[in-house]
């Protein structure tokens, strides 16, 4: 009696413990996107990283035709190495044909130099999404007020965008014995 | 007990109160007495003056030793991107510069673990002292470790004379005044992210930090331990930490835990978060996550 008594308690508390264990996994809550980029919003930004005398382009290109063929530049801007997808995709693509003091975007719009990221954002938009929410890329300024933000262009060749491996510190010195 | 004619003077009663009031007392330094609070605010003032004092005559410069308290409805928390780590250990001695670290003997409160893709995060295989040529390393990633800030951090229940607690803000603080250099705390850190001053810290001429915190960077003493304050002279005037700021790849996220809108918050509620040696319940607040 005693032992059928036992067994049933056993019994008992294992079914228990697997309710208990086994039981619900909490349901995480669906994603929600942050707040979509409001139109004509103007970001502040430091000022774009032009290479000295370069901007306002026009200052040359305006004399000069449009060439919209596709090829390698031979007469001018030779020093740019670009491997931005290279395969696919050449100078005009970003660079705005009539007015090269300005970029433009798929639907033709004209962005200026200052808000290259909606330019950046149309391909990278996960990317611009989390920038936006200062989660990608190097923030500055006071974490409960005034936020900076860098321009994508700031961290980020156009022309070549991949980060060159650089040199790191000094490791730190190996325990010894503590001193005497 | 008798034993040639002497007798003990101590009886078993006053024994077992002895133990039991010391045992009370050692309990009692862990969520008891924070000495820094309890002190009156003219005498903490008196206080500081007299180590301004002491500082500008040992460094040669005015220091200012600030008491900034914690902000309320703050939280700190931090969350480190490892996709983006790419190991340079720059933040390591931005954290030296800022905080009046020794160079002789080195102290670094930031430490980056090399790890196998391969093998994850994995710190039996981790390596400290990498030193090639470029960073990244074909296939490592990168892991910097300092003080986790933990919510239940072992450290602070150890320590015999209640020098380190968890201030309101979240941050885990130290009262070098107070530390004994037991360094029982540095055996309960799981981290290894506690440090101990084993000789007068040495800082060159011209690179100290003069705006140091009472609980921060002020120049420790020989003997004490110290570990990363989440730049709590900074951090308490609204700034990011000195790693934050420095790291080249924005690896390195900072905010309050309690603020909605800050980027802690929208890492933990998107991204693939994870804490280190989770398994040791010590409710770390420095995240790590993957952004990609």
């Amino acid at each position: 009696m005693l032992r059928r008594i036992l067994l049933l308690a056993a019994v008992a508390v294992l079914a228990g413990a697997g309710l208990y264990a086994g039981g619900q996994q909490p349901q995480a809550p669906p994603p929600v996107a942050p707040a979509p980029a409001k139109a004509g919003e103007r970001l502040e930004v430091p000022p774009p990283p032009f290479t000295d005398g370069i901007f306002p382009c026009s200052a040359c290109h305006k004399d000069l035709k449009a060439n919209r063929a596709r090829r390698t530049l031979t007469d001018m801007h030779t020093d740019i190495e670009f491997t931005h997808d290279a395969e696919h995709r050449w100078c005009l693509d970003c660079h705005d044909a009539n007015d090269r003091d300005h970029l433009h975007l798929a639907s033709g719009e004209l962005v200026p130099f200052d808000e290259s990221y909606r330019l950046c954002g149309q391909c990278h938009g996960e990317k611009f999404r989390d920038w936006r929410a200062g989660v990608h890329g190097r923030r500055t300024g006071e974490w409960n007020g005034h936020k900076k933000y860098l321009l994508c262009a700031n961290c980020h060749n156009p022309h070549q965008p991949r980060f060159k491996p650089i040199e790191p510190k000094p490791a730190p010195v190996r325990p010894s014995r503590p001193p005497k | 007990m008798e034993a040639n004619g002497q007798r003990s003077g101590v009886t078993r009663r006053q024994f077992a109160t002895c133990a039991a009031a010391a045992a009370a007392g050692f309990v009692l330094t862990a969520c008891g007495p924070k000495r820094l609070h309890e002190m009156s605010k003219d005498r903490l003032k008196v206080l500081i003056a007299e180590m301004e004092r002491k500082y500008a005559q040992q460094y040669g410069t005015a220091v200012h030793v600030a008491n900034t308290p914690a902000m309320p409805g703050v939280e700190f928390a931090y969350a480190l991107d490892i996709s983006r780590c790419v190991g340079c250990r720059r933040c390591v001695y931005a954290c030296v510069d800022e905080n009046n670290q020794s160079r002789d003997p080195q102290v670094h409160w930031i430490r980056v673990f090399s790890m196998e893709k391969g093998k994850g995060v994995d710190f039996t295989e981790a390596n400290p002292y990498y030193e090639p040529k470029d960073v990244p390393e074909e296939g490592h990633f990168y892991v910097p470790v300092a003080c986790q800030q933990c919510r239940n951090a072992p450290c602070t229940k150890v320590c015999p004379t209640g020098a380190t607690w968890t201030d309101p803000d979240g941050i885990v603080v130290i009262d070098y005044d107070w530390c004994i250099g037991c360094r029982y705390c540095m055996a309960a850190c799981p981290y290894g992210a506690r440090h101990f001053n084993w000789r007068e810290p040495t800082i060159p001429k011209g690179q100290l930090n003069v705006n140091t915190h009472y609980l921060g960077n002020r120049p420790r003493p020989n003997g004490v331990v110290e570990k990363c304050t989440f730049c709590i002279q900074r951090t308490r005037s609204g700034r990011y930490p000195a790693c934050v700021e420095v790291c080249p790849v924005g690896a390195r996220k900072f905010g309050n835990l309690l603020d909605p809108e800050s980027e802690i918050r929208y890492i933990i509620e998107h991204k693939r978060v994870m804490v280190l040696k989770e398994e040791l319940n010590t409710l770390p607040k420095f995240f790590y996550f993957y952004a990609t």
